[in-house]
């Protein structure tokens, strides 16, 4: 008797004790089940929640891989023992095994942190609640390593994955019930709680933070500094970088979002296998960058002098917005979350121009916030169901006024 | 129980656990997310509301017969500002960076609906003692949340307890700290606030089903 039958002979022998949830859902990782739908009418499709969550993550594996790199490649710049090069995506100084190696190290233990505590809770409340576990951390445990600095305390990772899980998904419950996209609900958590750990200059390259605790235990070091680019933007200063680099991702940043070639080539996976909204990712785009050429506009227009503390996000050139942040990661895998956003065809027309707009709008006005993706999508989540009540009731009523024409 | 008869005791238990203000009714909800930051701020307030409702509740109830139902918003407001004022006034005598935390919470306990819930809806027909344990209960009840919530985030968010560094010392890296625990600010801004009580309803309810509305 082969594995798989005598797991199936297992699941029906417990079928009705407490940890049958968790049992099966083991299982049907594994396999497919045994069994199918007795009664009742049925769809037969290609796809189900499993294997749309798991070309999601194929869609972000390049951009785990290539942030594992620039982890060390970042690491080793600042630390002197490399220098930066510009330009050409095959690089030989950044595709080594030394910058892959630090990444790896790491990076993994996020990814095991994210994943391991995010299933646990899973699994326990599906326990509790009796009923089969839900799919739906199998995404969101890969993107949160994704979207955070390289250097976060897992424990503090692991406090934010709970508080995201129970209180962003479980209470509303579960997986296809939650207003708020839950991997950005972990990253509010960490940038609100510990917010030392989550924005500034030293927490976006490996290393930074460990050299500060050395010099002022009184070794003679330099620091480290690793300001992203919307960080040296906000306060007045050049980026730093040239083009081709943030448009590759050879910049610090949290570890899947620098990217943005591999992002694009990931959201172009996701729109051709119809998983992800090209409504959402490009009218998200075009909102952000008609938010950028007003603000362009203002700062060229001399309303703004360089004096003002906006200035300099203000007058970046609007596609730079684009490629520096997490704009592009947030608009690609966190916007198109087909549970929180709208679902309406014009609905996500509306809710992905709000997102880029509002973004841009949050990343110049407040310097204190310098992702304002996660506040402008999570603040669009919130507003999903109203848009799409208005989209729905739009609708009846060009219909009933068309019915009255044809009756009158 | 010689004191109090059996209906008298659940004046006084019913608002601490399934009929309580905040977590059931859902009342006086802005100023336990306001002041909770701190459980000494918690507790102060608390105090206050037992002051207040307890008197007032006793105050309104004598009165009951001779106020007359088209003012009796207006003599309900008299009353609550008197005693929030005299409250406030000995804040500002005794416990003057207290009462600076505190600031406009305490002059918006005039307006706590639960004050004004209890007047229209207890006192105003009862008699003086039972609308007293009334009003004890309900403060108290009210005060036993807020003490939760101040409980949870000033031992969360700043690593003390009534001012005590219970956790150890952030700066100098002692007791948690020097394991690499860090204070969450998260619990410090109002919004925690919120999740803590709503976190303190779904005990509740998951506890006590009948508790549960139904849709």
């Amino acid at each position: 008797m082969d594995l798989k039958k005598r797991l199936h002979i297992l699941k029906r022998k417990y079928k009705y004790k407490k940890m049958a949830p968790a049992f099966n859902a083991l299982h049907t990782f594994l396999y497919l089940p045994d069994e199918t739908t007795h009664n009742g009418t049925h769809i037969k499709a290609a796809d189900d929640l499993k294997r749309t969550m798991n070309i999601v993550i194929m869609a972000m594996v390049p951009c785990l891989l290539f942030g594992m790199f620039n982890a060390g490649y970042q690491h080793y710049i600042a630390l002197g023992e490399i220098e930066a090069v510009s330009g050409g995506f095959f690089s030989s100084e950044f595709w080594t095994l030394d910058n892959f190696l630090v990444g790896l190290v790491k990076i993994l233990p996020l990814v095991i942190v994210s994943y391991g505590v995010g299933l646990a809770i899973e699994f326990l409340f599906a326990v509790i609640k009796k009923h089969e576990v839900e799919e739906g951390y199998l995404v969101t445990g890969m993107l949160v390593p994704l979207i955070v600095p390289v250097d976060i305390p897992l424990w503090m990772l692991a406090v934010a994955v709970a508080f995201g899980v129970v209180i962003g998904k479980e209470v509303f419950g579960g997986t296809g019930m939650n207003i708020l996209n839950p991997a950005l609900t972990i990253r509010a958590f960490l940038f609100f709680a510990y917010p030392t750990w989550m924005s500034g200059d030293k927490v976006w390259v490996h290393g930074a933070v460990e050299r500060d605790q050395a010099i002022a235990a009184g070794q003679n070091l330099d620091a480290i500094s690793g300001e992203t680019i919307l960080g040296s933007l906000a306060q007045g200063k050049e980026a730093g970088y040239e083009v081709m680099d943030m448009f590759l991702g050879f910049i610090p940043g949290s570890v899947g979002e620098t990217s943005t070639l591999l992002i694009i080539l990931g959201g172009l996976f996701l729109v051709f296998t119809k998983i992800g909204s090209w409504r959402i990712m490009l009218s998200s785009v075009v909102g952000a960058i008609i938010m950028g050429l007003i603000f362009n506009q203002v700062a060229a227009s001399g309303w703004i002098t360089d004096s003002s503390k906006f200035y300099g996000l203000m007058s970046a050139p609007f596609w730079e917005h684009l490629i520096i942040g997490g704009f592009a990661f947030g608009t690609v895998f966190m916007a198109t979350d087909p549970v929180t956003a709208s679902q309406t065809n014009k609905g996500k027309w509306i809710y992905g121009f709000l997102v880029g707009f509002i973004s841009i709008m949050i990343r110049v006005f407040n310097p204190a916030y310098p992702e304002g993706v996660m506040l402008a999508i999570l603040l669009m989540n919130v507003f999903a169901p109203t848009i799409d009540h208005y989209v729905v009731q739009g609708n009846v009523k060009k219909r009933m006024k068309r019915l009255k024409v044809k009756t009158a | 129980m010689g004191l109090l008869s059996k209906k008298d005791t659940k004046l006084i238990t019913d608002p601490l656990a399934d009929n309580n203000p905040i977590t059931i009714q859902v009342l006086g909800i802005c100023s336990a997310l306001a002041i909770t930051a701190e459980l000494k701020a918690s507790i102060v307030m608390a105090v206050s509301v037992l002051f207040v409702l307890g008197i007032g509740n006793v105050v309104i109830s004598l009165m009951r017969n001779i106020i007359p139902s088209k003012i009796r918003i207006i003599v309900q407001l008299v009353v609550v500002a008197a005693l929030v004022i005299i409250v406030d006034q000995v804040l500002k005598a005794f416990a003057y960076e207290l009462s600076k935390t505190l600031s406009v919470f305490v002059g918006l306990i005039i307006t706590n609906c639960i004050i004004m819930g209890r007047f229209e809806a207890f006192a105003l027909g009862n008699g003086p003692w039972r609308s007293f344990l009334d009003g004890i209960g309900n403060a108290a009840g009210y005060g036993v949340i807020l003490i939760i919530v101040g409980f949870f985030r000033e031992l969360l968010g700043s690593g003390t307890l009534l001012g005590f560094k219970v956790l150890g010392d952030p700066i100098e890296k002692t007791g948690l700290y020097a394991l690499g625990y860090e204070n969450n600010g998260f619990m410090l801004l109002s919004p925690m606030a919120l999740i803590v009580v709503g976190i303190i309803i779904w005990v509740q309810r998951s506890r006590n089903k009948a508790l549960i509305e139904d849709h």
